[in-house]
């Protein structure tokens, strides 16, 4: 099992989706007003890149190669509007926040994207591991864009105030979202991709 | 790897995958159903209870035909309206700005709840916290229902107008529904 681990831990740093395979920009910009938000964006993501990862590493095998797109795609618009139904259901209040972003985790192409470079050709517990790994790097990766934009935007962190005032109100904005997560990129890039 | 494609396979396939999940999400959405739509009830009702004075008995929903209105409730006591609860939707900044409106027969403000928005978070979206200036300044407000920019008796939030002009409009149209409501109660 511990060769297996390498899976997990390669998402969080060496596949780290935002900062070194640049997907899911989209959610990533729009969702990171705050470190709370981008949070709860990334463990929503993270459901359905398991949950896809390992449906999609099961029918692999049995799923005719022109057709393979299509069908990934139904997998995994269900588990999204799954998660959707679900959060609507049980924490109202986080899909009131996220509700406009969670129906675009279907296009997000990290999801699609490691459904097509891992889970078909790996086997089901390397694909969880590998949805657990790459999902907790980008959930990573939101929150502390998101803490960073919260900081220096409005001056608290995870909803507590911190610093007086009312903060840089541009970080709030989307320029905010680029600026932050260029500079981000490239502390991480140079001090933690070896 | 993936096996060879050909059209009965793939038909077959895809519809396989259809029908599976198609079927899952109407199992969960049976299960679900109920409980969302008793949770945005339950919303509905603490938003209402919320820009409403206590007592009295709450009417059913009525409907208006007048802009931006959705559905109005009406709180009497002994038969005599006290105060409306007034569904007013306006644009906002960033999409629907959908608020509840509470209101007194004379065109008072009594309070104002944020149903809907989808406001820039740390500037229009102020509009939802309860304790700022901005919005205490609706409580039991009875005056000229616009921003000052606009020649109003209303501060708007900082660096956010449109939201402010909108939150102001959806609680203008409010008061107007209201007062036209008591204008044809008069001639019954």
């Amino acid at each position: 099992m511990s060769s297996k681990m390498h899976f997990l831990t390669d998402g969080l740093v060496k596949n780290n989706p935002t900062f070194v395979l640049v997907l899911g920009m989209c959610p990533t910009l729009a969702t990171t007003t705050s470190a709370m938000n981008g949070l709860e964006m990334g463990l929503a993501t993270m459901f359905v890149l398991i949950l896809s990862n390992i449906v999609i590493s099961l029918i692999a095998p049995v799923v005719p190669d022109k057709v393979h797109i299509p069908v990934y795609i139904v997998v995994i618009a269900t588990f999204v509007t799954l998660l959707e139904l679900l959060m609507k259901a049980y924490v109202p209040d986080i899909y009131a926040t996220l509700g406009l972003f969670i129906p675009l985790i279907v296009v997000n192409c990290i999801v699609l994207g490691r459904a097509e470079a891992f889970a078909n050709k790996n086997g089901i517990g390397a694909s969880a591991l590998d949805g657990v790994g790459v999902g907790l790097g980008f959930t990573l990766s939101l929150t502390v864009i998101g803490l960073v934009r919260e900081l220096l935007g409005s001056g608290s962190a995870f909803g507590y105030k911190l610093l007086p005032g009312d903060g840089i109100l541009a970080f709030v904005l989307a320029p905010g979202a680029f600026i932050v997560i260029g500079y981000l990129m490239v502390l991480f890039n140079k001090y933690l991709k070896k | 790897m993936a096996a060879k494609s050909n059209l009965v396979n793939m038909v077959l396939c895809l519809t396989l995958v259809c029908l599976v999940c198609g079927g899952l999400l109407g199992a969960v959405n049976s299960v679900t159903e109920d409980i969302i739509a008793e949770t945005a009830q339950k919303n509905l009702v603490a938003s209402i209870a919320a820009v409403l004075p206590e007592g009295g008995e709450l009417s059913e929903s009525q409907t208006s035909d007048a802009a931006g209105i959705g559905e109005y409730y009406v709180l009497s006591t002994d038969g005599a309206p006290v105060a409306y609860a007034v569904k007013s939707t306006t644009n906002g900044f960033g999409g629907a700005l959908t608020l509840m409106v509470g209101v007194l027969p004379d065109g008072t403000v009594y309070n104002t709840s944020v149903l809907e928005h989808s406001e820039t978070p740390g500037l229009g979206a102020k509009c939802t916290e309860e304790e700022s200036l901005f919005r205490t300044q609706f409580k039991g407000f009875k005056g000229r229902l616009a921003v000052k920019k606009d020649g109003g008796d209303l501060d708007a939030i900082t660096a956010s107008t449109i939201t402010s002009r909108a939150f102001t409009l959806a609680v203008k149209q409010a008061v107007e529904l209201v007062s036209s409501l008591n204008g044809g109660q008069d001639n019954e």
